[in-house]
């Protein structure tokens, strides 16, 4: 190797605590979405199961009712076993996964004792946690 | 069509979607918003809903094999989410305020910039860029793994980064895509970073995105679950399956077909929104 190539570094201690916390939070998501995954064909089995006869109509937009669109009443029907109540639960796992990775992310660099970034870390789990749970401080203002 | 049926097909052109998607790093929602707006008569609202999360499956699903190769830059990464996550909320309010062909004739647009893009070759960023003030008060030089070794490579021009990654935020709060087009001109062109620390952490950086205007659109009750099903277990089957044989794939070829299919559709796109029909 010449010792102009580029300018090779020998160890790189940060990049090396950097890989360890990434590589775990890689295996994390992953599971992540394998979860949310078996979730989502858990409520899609019970839903074709119960045997569908109409397609439902996407040509016209009308939302979805509140059952399908709260977090919490999501929970309560996925408790009830309602097979879209539970589809909607493994979307919310798999909307979580990123949200999980970010607050991981606060705990490596908590271990570089990098505070400016466990900052920046913080404003973006607060940005995401706001919209993801947003309608949870609706529900309590009624 | 009986609802099993549809089901089936939808799940069958999401997977084909996300496979395309990932094979030519298009990402799959650029392929599934069209496939379900102009093949199915879906609503743009419900496609969109359906195809963000898929995007999530995406992003979080090859994380792990994309970390393994350690080129992602986390400072980078979560320093520009502020701007992805802001765009992205700003883009999901958007994108409830906009009339649908609107967002179709945005959707054409961005469909042919990243049709584009992905045609294009990349050429690396040189990696001896000269230190940056802001960047390096950042701390966002780092290192990444090459056959000579960890190379260091200096972050360049982080505001203008910052502003890309917004506008890349707005982009997919409002189309439900990943916007990975407008990350990599960002990370690129505007900062510098070697190619492999883009792609890598612009990955990463599309599913929290992506996770920032989701939670609006549930709660919008634009994620239909019957429709969201199919496409987010296709896209994610597609994209996975593209992921193990890319390195073996000749993309090359295919990146120039299918970005004159995507420049095809962008143009459909623009004109059933011109005429409303969208």
């Amino acid at each position: 190797m010449s010792p102009d190539a580029a300018k090779p570094v020998a160890v790189d201690h940060r990049a090396e605590t950097d890989l360890r916390i990434e590589m775990f939070l890689g295996h994390l998501l992953r599971l992540g979405v394998v979860l949310a995954a078996l979730v989502v064909i858990t409520g899609g089995v019970l839903y074709l199961n119960g045997a569908p006869s109409v397609i439902p109509d996407y040509k016209v937009f009308h939302g979805q009712p509140r059952a399908l669109t709260s977090v919490p009443l999501i929970i309560q029907g996925s408790a009830d076993f309602q097979p879209l109540a539970i589809i909607q639960f493994g979307l919310i796992l798999l909307i979580a996964t990123p949200v999980a990775r970010v607050f991981f992310s606060i705990i490596g660099f908590a271990m570089e004792r990098d505070w400016l970034y466990i900052g920046v870390t913080i404003i973006v789990l607060a940005l995401l946690l706001h919209s993801l749970v947003g309608d949870v401080r609706i529900l309590l203002n009624r | 069509m009986n609802a099993i049926e549809f089901t089936i097909v939808v799940a069958l052109g999401s997977f084909f979607g996300g496979l395309l998607g990932s094979l030519t790093g298009l990402g799959g929602g650029v392929i599934v918003v069209p496939l379900l707006t102009l093949a199915f008569g879906v609503d743009i609202r419900y496609a969109i809903g359906a195809s963000l999360v898929s995007v999530i499956a995406t992003s979080s699903g090859a994380a792990a094999a994309y970390l393994r190769e350690g080129y992602s830059n986390m400072r980078v990464g979560m320093f520009l989410e502020m701007a992805t996550t802001v765009g992205a909320i700003s883009g999901a309010i958007l994108a409830a305020r906009l009339p649908t062909p609107t967002i179709a004739i945005i959707f054409g647009v961005v469909l042919l910039y990243s049709a584009w893009v992905s045609s294009r070759e990349r050429d690396d960023a040189p990696t001896d860029q000269p230190p940056d003030k802001l960047a390096t008060r950042l701390r966002m030089d780092s290192t990444y793994p090459t056959a000579q070794g960890r190379v260091a490579y200096h972050v360049r021009r982080v505001p203008l980064g910052f502003v890309l990654m917004y506008i890349a935020g707005v982009i997919s709060g409002l189309l439900g895509i990943g916007s990975g087009s407008v990350k990599v001109l960002a990370m690129d062109q505007a900062m510098k970073l070697p190619f492999k620390v883009s792609t890598t952490t612009s990955n990463f950086m599309i599913g929290v995105t992506a996770a920032a205007s989701a939670g609006i659109y549930l709660h919008r009750g634009y994620i239909d679950p019957t429709l969201a099903m199919p496409v987010m277990l296709g896209v994610l089957g597609g994209a996975l399956l593209g992921a193990r044989i890319l390195p073996g794939a000749k993309v090359k070829t295919l990146r120039i077909v299918f970005g004159v299919v995507i420049a095809a559709v962008a143009v459909e796109m623009m004109y059933q929104g011109l005429k409303g029909h969208l």
